[in-house]
């Protein structure tokens, strides 16, 4: 391996060559995606692997991964709290789990261990429900109290001192980390190898609707003649549906991260802290990655505020006061679209030919391989799909919204 | 960061205030309504790029609940006044 490196380094061979091609717009496509993130890419690549459907264009207005598929913090995991949470997260993480494999790529999964902390007796009861549901659907979690916490993880407080002592943890084995960019590459190399045509700096301006039914998307770089046109575009994607004369029940509010300093390796799991609302992992670098909840208004800014990394470090320092020292080296903003039951929406529109897979929140980075698998299947056969009819855009109309508290940086 | 004009106070820090949501009056026939208008109404939002009338409240302040127009993309207030 290292000899063929040195060799390549010297020839300038590339192991690959470009991940993914540059094509001119067609006149028309079978399908156009709107948003190059992970859920459009995904859905490009099982429509072409798994129905065949490769007259496929993914138009991205920056880069691929621009939007929150490059910048989330790549938490995985699958212990949410309602039945069609977990049956769904189940399913997509099954697929990250073989996703190195199908890819032939290494997308460095790491299913080191999830740790959503209690601080409370509510939210050991919340954890305790969790706990069973997951064991009903197989997503695999339990309930553990701190003398396993700290084996688990040896530099937190487990104390009594700290204003939110930790009760106790509901504990997914399964969950951990991966690489974002990875998965975005991933899937845009595939689908670019069964012929879907991926076309970056191409930003959707209209979508043309003729009696209720689309009929073409304009972009910066022409007309595209189609009848089938997928919003993927997360925390735009009240823009693209207004274009389509469609509105949804969704509010842009960034979310910002930030990496400190690299340190040697010490904290081997993910720790979750719902009631702080703050999440920590280290990543491979040794940086230690850490999150919070959304900003407190609504913006489709994407600057960072001192009021985060303040409010952050506050509540970090409680869990681990060993990180008083550690120095904060880059901090981020990226742009999360909230639905009112912090649940996704995929599936129909009123408007005919113009599908949706948006309402993403803090929680679409680990629902990216279901997502497109199964956005790809009804698309495919025009029909929804028995595990994501919950998600329904007319559930906001039948009175049967999801409510998924186990959602990240929402649950209490 | 941003600044916001109370009409009571004048201008203060926003971590003051509370943000509210935008601006989304109620059906004026509130009876007669029917239940699909009242589910957009409920639910649907503009959640639009560009100056959004909007709710804040004064938390950390007056107290008052009122109106302002900002940009969501800039984030700069451009007025603030009360609800009549
Ligand atoms: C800081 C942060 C941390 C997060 N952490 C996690 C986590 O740990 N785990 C988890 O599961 N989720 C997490 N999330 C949420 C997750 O990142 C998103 O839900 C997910 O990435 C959405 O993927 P997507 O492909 O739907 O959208 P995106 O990746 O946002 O892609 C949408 C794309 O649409 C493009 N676009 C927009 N307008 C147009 C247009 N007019 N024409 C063409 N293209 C357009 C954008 O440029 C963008 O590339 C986090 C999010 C943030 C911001
Ligand atoms: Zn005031």
């Amino acid at each position: 391996m290292s000899l063929k490196l040195i060799k390549q380094a010297l020839n300038g061979k590339r192991p690959l060559s470009r991940m993914w091609r540059h094509h001119d717009l067609k006149e028309s496509y079978d399908v156009v995606i709107i948003g190059g993130g992970g859920h459009g890419l995904a859905c490009a690549y099982y429509l072409a692997k798994e129905h065949g459907i490769t007259n496929v264009a993914v138009a991205e207005k920056h880069y691929i991964g621009a939007g929150g598929s490059g910048r989330n913090t790549a938490i995985v995991r699958s212990n949410y709290l309602t039945p069609a949470g977990v049956r769904f997260y189940d399913e997509s993480l099954k697929l990250y789990e073989q996703m190195s494999v199908e890819f032939d790529f290494n997308v460095m999964l790491s299913q080191r261990g999830h740790l959503t902390l209690a601080h409370s007796d509510g939210a050991m009861r919340t954890m305790r429900r969790r706990a069973e549901v997951n064991l009903l659907e197989g997503g695999e979690s339990s309930v553990i109290g701190p003398d396993k916490i700290k084996k688990l993880c040896p530099p937190l407080d487990v104390s009594d001192h700290p204003r939110y002592p930790i009760l106790g943890a509901l504990y997914h084995p399964r969950g951990g980390i991966m690489r974002h960019d990875a998965v975005v590459w991933g899937y845009a190399h595939h689908a670019d190898r069964m012929g879907v045509h991926i076309h970056q700096l191409t930003e959707a301006t209209g979508i043309e609707v003729q009696n209720g039914k689309v009929t073409g998307v304009q972009t910066n770089r022409g007309f595209i003649k189609t009848g089938m046109v997928h919003n993927a575009t997360a925390g735009w994607s009240s823009i693209i549906a207004d274009m389509a004369g469609v509105k949804l029940p969704i509010t842009t509010y960034p979310l910002q991260a930030l990496v400190t300093e690299p340190l040697k390796p010490f904290l081997d799991v993910v720790i979750v802290s719902g009631s702080l609302h703050v999440y920590i992992s280290q990543s491979d670098r040794g940086e230690l990655v850490m999150g919070a909840s959304v900003d407190p208004y609504a913006s489709y800014s994407m600057r960072g505020s001192l009021g985060f990394t303040e409010g952050l470090a506050g509540h970090m320092l409680e869990l681990f006061p060993s990180l008083s020292h550690v120095r904060v080296m880059r901090q981020w903003a990226g742009l999360c679209d909230m639905t009112p039951d912090y649940s996704q929406i995929m599936g129909f529109t009123p408007v005919e030919g113009f599908v949706v897979d948006v309402g993403w929140g803090t929680y679409g980075f680990k629902a990216t391989p279901s997502a497109g698998k199964r956005m790809a299947e009804l698309i495919a056969t025009n029909e929804t799909p028995e595990m994501i009819r919950p998600f329904r855009l007319a559930r906001f109309y039948e009175n049967d919204p999801v409510g998924e508290k186990g959602a990240a940086s929402v649950e209490k | 960061m941003i600044q916001i004009d109370c009409p009571n106070c004048g201008m203060r820090n926003v971590n003051e205030f509370r943000f509210g949501g935008e601006y989304n009056p109620r059906p004026k026939e509130m009876m007669n309504v029917s239940n699909e208008e009242w589910a957009d109404y409920v639910f649907l939002r503009e959640n639009k790029v560009g100056v959004q009338k909007e709710w804040w409240y004064h938390r950390a302040g007056c107290g008052l609940w009122f109106l302002a127009e900002r940009h969501t993309k800039t984030n700069k207030v451009e007025s603030a006044y009360l609800w009549d």
